[in-house]
C-alpha cells in the first residue's frame, strides 16, 4: 500500500490491559493545571527542540493520556525546557513541571524495574 | 574556694558546644575540595585573615548590615552581640586585673560576683563593676527589644517574621532569661555583701526589702548557670548555630572559598550560618502569590535537617532579591540551584541529536534567543540596526538552534545543559567572531558566565547598542516620552548591568526613577526558574510590579528582556517595549525625516 502513496496505520485502539496511568494520575495530582489540556498543538508549533528533530510534546500527552508509558523516556529527553510551549499555552498550563514530572516519574519506574 | 556545684551546668554546656563545634568544622573542612583547603592553608597567613577579622567584627558583632536595613533591628542585634562579647571579654580583664594573673578558673571570671563577693575597690575595682554594670544593661535593653519584636515586628521594619521550631524555641527561651537571671543573681549577691555598681546595687537593695536573700543567693545562681548550660547544649538544634558559624564563613569567604555547582562543606556552612532572621522574608515577591513556605530562610532549614521537598525548593523565581537584603551574606540562588542539580541528577539529557555544521564566518554573532523568537518585534528591531549600522553579523539562531541552557541549569539539569553549551560554543568560535550579542538576558547570563569562550565578548543588546551609538553608527534623538525601567532579575542583579541599559534609554526618551529599581527591582513574575508556580499566581505577582510602574504614569515601560515584557504586555494597557525596539523606532523616524519629501500628486494630474 506504501507504494501507493497510503500509509499504513496501526490499529489505535486502547488495550486497557496495558493501561498504565500511574504515572498520569500522579502528574494530574500534583499539577492539576494539566487537566485542562485540549491538545491544540500550540507547545508542538512552538516548540524549538522540535526544528532540530522530530519531536513532538502534544503526542506524548496523548500517549500518556492513553497509559502507554514504554518509550516516553527517550522521547521526553529531547525536551530542552527553555519554555517557550508554557508562554504560548491558551489554558496557561505549566508544562515544564509536567515535564520534569514526567522525567522524575519515569526514573523512578526504571529504578523499581516495572 | 572549691568549685562551687552551680557551675557544672555551664561548664558541661561550654565544653559540649565547643566539642561540638570543633567536630563540625572539621568534618565541614573535610567535606571541601582539595583545592580549597590548599587555598585557605596558602590565605591564613596573608592579609585575607586581618580582613576577615575586620569583617567578623563589622558584621558579626556590630551587624552593619542589619544597621542599614533597620537601626531599631540593628541595635537589637549589636546590643546582644556587641554587647555579650564584652561582658566576656571585660569580665575576664576585671578577674585577671582582681587575680593579678591570667590562669584562674573560667568559672570565676563568669561568675565573678559570687567567687568575689567583697566590694569593688580602687579606682579599677570600680571601673570594672560600673562597666560590667553598663554593659548588662546594654544587653537588657537589646533582650527588651528582642522581646518586643515578638509581639510587634513592624516597629522593626519587617513585616513578617520566621516560624520558630522547637530547638529554637528552647534555645531563644534560655537567651532570653540568660540576661535577667544574671541581673537578679547579680543583685542578689549586690544585697547580700553590698559589692555592685549602679544596676546591680538598687537592684539587690530592692529584692532585700522583699525577699529572704540569703535563701535565694544559690537558686537564682544555679537559675543563671542553667540558662546559660541549657542555651549551649539547645544551640547544634537551633538557629544560634550562625553565632559560631557565621565566623567561620566570614573567614572562609574571605580566603577565596566560592560556593560550587555541588553540594560541599561551603554549603553546610552556609547552610548553618542563616540566622533565620526573616529579612529575606520580606523581600520575597512570593507573598504577592501568597506563596508563605518556599522562602529561603524555610528552604535553608529544611536542606539543614535534610528534609527539602521538591515543591518547596522549585517553587523560586531565583530572582535574587532576597540574597541581596541576606545580612550573612548567604549565596541563597547558588545553593538552591546546587540543591537543584543534586535533586535532578537522576535524569538528565544526553541531546546526541544535535549536529554541529559549518558555520559561517562573522565579525559579529547574534543570538535573540529563544524568548526572542516569541516577541519577533525585538529580534526584527535588532536586525534592523544591525543592518542600519553596517555591521557584518550572523544571525545564529534565526531558523534553527538549541537553546542556550540556562533554563536547563536554573532547573537543575546541569549535566544536559553543558550538552547544549558545547553544541552552541562550538559554533560561536567557528565563526571567528569577536563579539556575541545576545537579546535575552537569561542567555546573556549563561554566554557570560557558563560557556567560557576566549577572545569573544558577550555583550546584551543594550551595551551593544549603547557601543554603536558611542560609536555613532546610530542617530540619537530624544523624545519626550516619558518611560519607567524595569531592570531584568539576570540582567540587573544577575549579572550587574543597570548603568548601560540607562544611559542608551537617556538618548531617546525621559527616564523616570522608581522606589525599586536596579538592586532593588522586582522581578516580572514571569521567571523561568519557577518550575512549580501557576499561571494565576504568577499574574498576581506581576499585578503587584505593574501597580507601581502605573503610579509614575509612565507612558511607555521599557525592560530589557523578552520575558519580562511578554509577561508585562498580558497585564497592562501601557505599551511594553524592548531598549531595541526603542531604538529602531527613532532611528527608522529619522530616517523618513531625511528623506526627501514625496511630491503628493492632485487628483487632476494623475495620469489615466
Amino acid at each position: 500500500m506504501n507504494a501507493f502513496g497510503f500509509k499504513l496505520i496501526e490499529p489505535r485502539s486502547i488495550d486497557f490491559d496495558q493501561f498504565d496511568g500511574r504515572l498520569l494520575n500522579e502528574i494530574l495530582e500534583k499539577e492539576p493545571s494539566f487537566k485542562i489540556c485540549l491538545s491544540c498543538g500550540g507547545c508542538t508549533a512552538t516548540c524549538n527542540a522540535g526544528t532540530l528533530i522530530d519531536f513532538n510534546i502534544r503526542k506524548m500527552n496523548l500517549l500518556l493520556r492513553r497509559g502507554e508509558i514504554t518509550g516516553l523516556a527517550r522521547e521526553i529527553d529531547k525536551c530542552m525546557l527553555c519554555g517557550k510551549c508554557m508562554l504560548v499555552c491558551p489554558r496557561g498550563i505549566n508544562i515544564r513541571n509536567v515535564i520534569m514530572l514526567l522525567k522524575k516519574g519515569l526514573v523512578q519506574y526504571r529504578n523499581e524495574n516495572i | 574556694m572549691e568549685t562551687p556545684l552551680f557551675t557544672y551546668p555551664f561548664s558541661i554546656g561550654l565544653m559540649f558546644i565547643v566539642s561540638f563545634l570543633l567536630v563540625v568544622t572539621c568534618i565541614w573542612l573535610a567535606a571541601l575540595s582539595k583545592s580549597d583547603r590548599k587555598l585557605i592553608l596558602k590565605k591564613i597567613p596573608g592579609p585575607a585573615s586581618l580582613k576577615a577579622i575586620g569583617e567578623t567584627f563589622m558584621e558579626a558583632l556590630l551587624h552593619r548590615k542589619i544597621f542599614r536595613k533597620n537601626p531599631v533591628l540593628g541595635y537589637m542585634h549589636t546590643s546582644l552581640a556587641f554587647g555579650w562579647f564584652l561582658l566576656i571579654v571585660v569580665g575576664h580583664l576585671e578577674a585577671a586585673v582582681h587575680y593579678h594573673t591570667f590562669s584562674f578558673p573560667l568559672w570565676k571570671s563568669i561568675f565573678f560576683r559570687y567567687a568575689e563577693p567583697a566590694p569593688a575597690t580602687g579606682f579599677a575595682g570600680h571601673f570594672f563593676a560600673t562597666s560590667m554594670d553598663f554593659l548588662l544593661l546594654l544587653i537588657l535593653s537589646g533582650v527588651g527589644l528582642a522581646y518586643y519584636k515578638r509581639f510587634n515586628s513592624r516597629a522593626f521594619g519587617m513585616k513578617k517574621t520566621t516560624q520558630l521550631k522547637v530547638g529554637d524555641r528552647i534555645a531563644l527561651t534560655a537567651l532570653w532569661l540568660i540576661f535577667p537571671l544574671r541581673l537578679i543573681a547579680e543583685g542578689v549577691s549586690a544585697g547580700l555583701h553590698r559589692n555592685g555598681s549602679f544596676l546591680t546595687q538598687p537592684t539587690g537593695n530592692l529584692l532585700a526589702a522583699i525577699l529572704p536573700l540569703p535563701l535565694l543567693e544559690k537558686p537564682v545562681w544555679w537559675a543563671y548557670s542553667c540558662a546559660l548550660g541549657v542555651f549551649f547544649v539547645a544551640m547544634p538544634v537551633s538557629r544560634y548555630m550562625h553565632i559560631p558559624v557565621e565566623v567561620l564563613l566570614i573567614f572562609l569567604r574571605r580566603y577565596g572559598v566560592r560556593s560550587q555547582k555541588h553540594v560541599n562543606g561551603y554549603t553546610r556552612v552556609q547552610v548553618f550560618s542563616c540566622s533565620r532572621c526573616g529579612i529575606c522574608l520580606d523581600s520575597c515577591q512570593m507573598n504577592h502569590a501568597n506563596i508563605r513556605n518556599t522562602q529561603s530562610v524555610y528552604v535553608l532549614k529544611q536542606i539543614r535537617g535534610r528534609r527539602l521537598s521538591d515543591e518547596q525548593l522549585f517553587n523560586c523565581l531565583l530572582c535574587g532579591r532576597c540574597q541581596k537584603d541576606c545580612p550573612v551574606g548567604i549565596d541563597l540562588n547558588d545553593i538552591r540551584i546546587t540543591q537543584r542539580i543534586e535533586s535532578t541528577a537522576e535524569y538528565n539529557s544526553t541531546y546526541d541529536y544535535l549536529k554541529n555544521g559549518p558555520s559561517p564566518q562573522a565579525d559579529v554573532v547574534y543570538f535573540a534567543g529563544c524568548m526572542t523568537h516569541l516577541t519577533p518585534s525585538i529580534k526584527k528591531s535588532m536586525q534592523k540596526l544591525l543592518n542600519y549600522a553596517q555591521v557584518n553579523y550572523w544571525f545564529m539562531d534565526e531558523h534553527k538552534a538549541p537553546c542556550c541552557g540556562r533554563p536547563l541549569i536554573q532547573a537543575g539539569q546541569l549535566e544536559a545543559a553543558q550538552k547544549l553549551i558545547a553544541n552552541n560554543r562550538d559554533k560561536i568560535m567557528q565563526s571567528g567572531a569577536r563579539t556575541l550579542v545576545v537579546s535575552c538576558p537569561i542567555c546573556y547570563k549563561v554566554f557570560s558566565e557558563d560557556y567560557k569562550l576566549p577572545n569573544v565578548r558577550v555583550m546584551h543588546h543594550a551595551e551593544y547598542l549603547l557601543e554603536l551609538v558611542n560609536q555613532g553608527l546610530l542617530p540619537v534623538h530624544n523624545s519626550p516620552k516619558r518611560v519607567v525601567y524595569h531592570d531584568p532579575c539576570e540582567l540587573g542583579r544577575g549579572s550587574g548591568i543597570y548603568d548601560q541599559p540607562r544611559q542608551l534609554l537617556g538618548q531617546y526618551v525621559e527616564l523616570i526613577t522608581m522606589k525599586h529599581e536596579k538592586e532593588d527591582a522586582f522581578c516580572c513574575g514571569g521567571s523561568l526558574s519557577n518550575i512549580k508556580i501557576s499561571m494565576q499566581e504568577r499574574d498576581r505577582i506581576r499585578d503587584h510590579v505593574l501597580e507601581e510602574f502605573q503610579q509614575y504614569r509612565p507612558d511607555q515601560v521599557v525592560t530589557a528582556c523578552p520575558l519580562c515584557k511578554k509577561t508585562f504586555t498580558k497585564g497592562t494597557e501601557v505599551e511594553v517595549r524592548d531598549l531595541a525596539e526603542i531604538v529602531w523606532e527613532s532611528v527608522s523616524q529619522q530616517i523618513i525625516a531625511a528623506q526627501p519629501p514625496v511630491k503628493q500628486l492632485e487628483p487632476e494630474e494623475v495620469p489615466s
